[in-house]
């Protein structure tokens, strides 16, 4: 096991047995299914995710004040919200490919939504976060306890909400409103649209539309989520699932002596740990001459390094 | 425990929040001061309330630098302690006190306030507006590893105290600007949220994924950049997090 994958303690493929469920779901429902379970078990009592501006809208009591403007309709704009039942999460369930501050509601979790143990789902400079917060609470008063679990999103990259708009309405020529899901996968961005259209771009025309901050992250599968989860490695519908923390551990038996689960062993799937070590790989060597390139940017003098 | 190391705490141009904010440790503030710290003078709570030879001191608010009086105790805390840790938006960067203009009864005359930083050198940063009672126990228990630890338990507390020390080392101004200067024009912002969870003030929030801030609401504690994984952030720290806050509890049970 690599340092490129981090500290785990299993690592297998898996989907939801929830049909319904996955009907909704990104891949193999992983992040809605834990916290669905959790929630019916108490292990959590609200969840962090990231809604859609329409679950906003219509839920204005789940969401925090945000400088958008609310009649102005952004489909795929994702709010972070903080869901109770299950039929929430399924709502916000599903990647939106932009930029999700959930971070953002940690501690109003446990003010204003009264919660003592919150979830939270968030892509692995998300989970940095949440345990920098952890062990350095400097605004986070008595919020480190109260995280009880933290599922990370395996990452290569995100966007900001307008590169999505003109990668789907430029490149892709489709309407935003119409587009039933976003997908990464096989080296290509796919647009479905809701009447069965689908448009492939390479990756390679979406590279310019990253979001900057992205290419000094060192971390692709959410090393630090107590659970960890991504499409990549396992077979379509299914997904790759991390266990990593003592509570990642626990709450990841309870849900599979519940049923919540079907699993297959990592080693069996196709294309497996070796395509998920790979692409960490490649991640981790091109950012990290990204911040060597940084130390050297202008004449004499560079730009700053987050990491020390 | 006979081997405890001193503390002392001293209060300057500061609210007692963050004095309340040690105290709201509850039991573990009480585990503190039976097994680790030997606390030798605090205005609040404590008998002795003036500065003595310490290992490490605690500072409280900011310097007003038109009070002789507050002008030699932070000198003499210098001179008597080991380390000097400012603890608090106004210690380590004014916070509040950088917006007052004087004039208030009984002292118009105090009208400049000083963080702590520009006039001694100080070793470790506690930001935050009020600091958390987490912070302050984590740093106290770390203090105590690094004076009387083992080797390992040393290291780990250098490697732990190394971001807060560096945090002291940078200066002794803070702004939510601090996350435009050096975060977001230094393509460093990832649009995590901690910022906006972080204000005290609730002075940030986040627009399309990047923080935006009232800066007429800031009230310059710092609390937002420290809390960015993008301002300082140590792997050899955080990815152990699990065993570190573990260690942290077991000390205080």
């Amino acid at each position: 096991m690599g340092a490129e994958l981090g500290n785990y303690k299993s690592c297998i493929s898996a989907r939801s047995t929830d049909k319904e469920l996955l009907k909704r779901a990104q891949d193999g429902g992983i992040v809605t299914s834990l916290f669905a379970f959790a929630l019916d078990e108490g292990i959590i009592d609200g969840a962090i995710v990231a809604a859609t501006k329409e679950f906003a809208a219509k839920n204005p009591s789940k969401v925090m004040m945000d400088n958008s403007n609310m009649d102005f309709p952004e489909p795929w704009r994702p709010i972070p919200a903080i869901v109770n039942t299950k039929a929430e999460l399924i709502a916000a369930a599903g990647t939106k490919y932009n930029i999700s501050p959930n971070v953002s509601l940690i501690k109003e979790a446990t003010r204003s939504f009264g919660l003592d143990k919150v979830g939270i789902v968030g892509t692995p400079c998300q989970m940095q976060a949440i345990r920098k917060l952890q062990l350095y609470p400097v605004g986070a008063r008595d919020v480190g306890a109260s995280i009880a679990l933290a599922v990370g999103i395996f990452c290569m990259e995100n966007f900001p909400y307008q590169s999505i708009l003109q990668l789907v309405e430029d490149h892709a020529a489709m309407k935003m409103e119409s587009v039933r899901k976003m997908e990464i996968g096989k080296g290509k961005f796919w647009v479905y649209g809701k009447r069965g259209q689908v448009v492939q771009l390479p990756l390679k025309v979406t590279h310019k539309y990253e979001q900057p901050g992205c290419h000094v992250c060192l971390d692709y599968v959410a090393n630090l989520g107590d659970i960890s989860t991504g499409s990549v490695g396992s077979p379509d519908g299914w997904s790759t699932v991390f266990v990593r923390s003592k509570i990642g551990d626990s709450v990841w038996a309870k849900a599979m002596a519940a049923g919540c689960f079907e699993t297959q062993p990592i080693e069996k799937v196709k294309p497996g740990l070796e395509l998920v070590t790979k692409l960490a790989n490649e991640k981790i060597s091109k950012n990290k001459k990204t911040l060597e390139a940084r130390a050297t940017f202008g004449v004499g003098k560079g730009l700053r390094n987050p990491y020390i | 425990m006979a081997d405890k190391i001193t503390v002392g705490y001293t209060h300057l141009s500061g609210c007692t929040g963050c004095t309340v904010a040690l105290a709201d440790n509850y039991a573990g503030l009480l585990t503190l001061l039976d097994r680790y710290v030997d606390l030798k003078y605090m205005p609040t709570l404590a008998d002795a309330r003036h500065i003595q030879q310490v290992d490490v001191s605690f500072v409280e608010g900011s310097v007003c630098i038109n009070d002789k009086l507050a002008v030699e105790e932070i000198k003499e805390t210098r001179e008597k302690s080991a380390i000097v840790v400012a603890l608090g938006g106004c210690a380590c960067y004014g916070n509040i006190t950088r917006f007052s203009r004087g004039g208030q009864q009984n002292q118009p005359a105090h009208e400049a306030y000083l963080p702590i930083g520009d006039l001694i050198k100080v070793d470790v940063y506690i930001p935050g507006c009020a600091p958390t009672p987490q912070l302050i126990r984590n740093v106290a228990v770390m203090a105590y590893l690094l004076l009387k630890g083992t080797k390992e338990q040393k290291e780990l507390a250098t490697a732990y105290l190394k971001p807060l020390m560096m945090a002291a080392d940078k200066g002794t101004t803070a702004c939510f600007c601090d996350l435009m200067t050096n975060v977001i024009n230094q393509g460093l912002c990832m649009g995590c949220g901690s910022c906006a969870s972080a204000c005290p003030v609730n002075a940030i929030t986040h627009e399309y994924g990047k923080p935006q801030g009232e800066r007429d609401l800031c009230i310059k504690c710092g609390a937002c950049y420290n809390q960015c994984p993008r301002s300082w952030f140590s792997f050899d720290v955080v990815s152990n997090y699990e065993a570190i806050n573990e260690a942290i509890m077991a000390a205080l049970q």
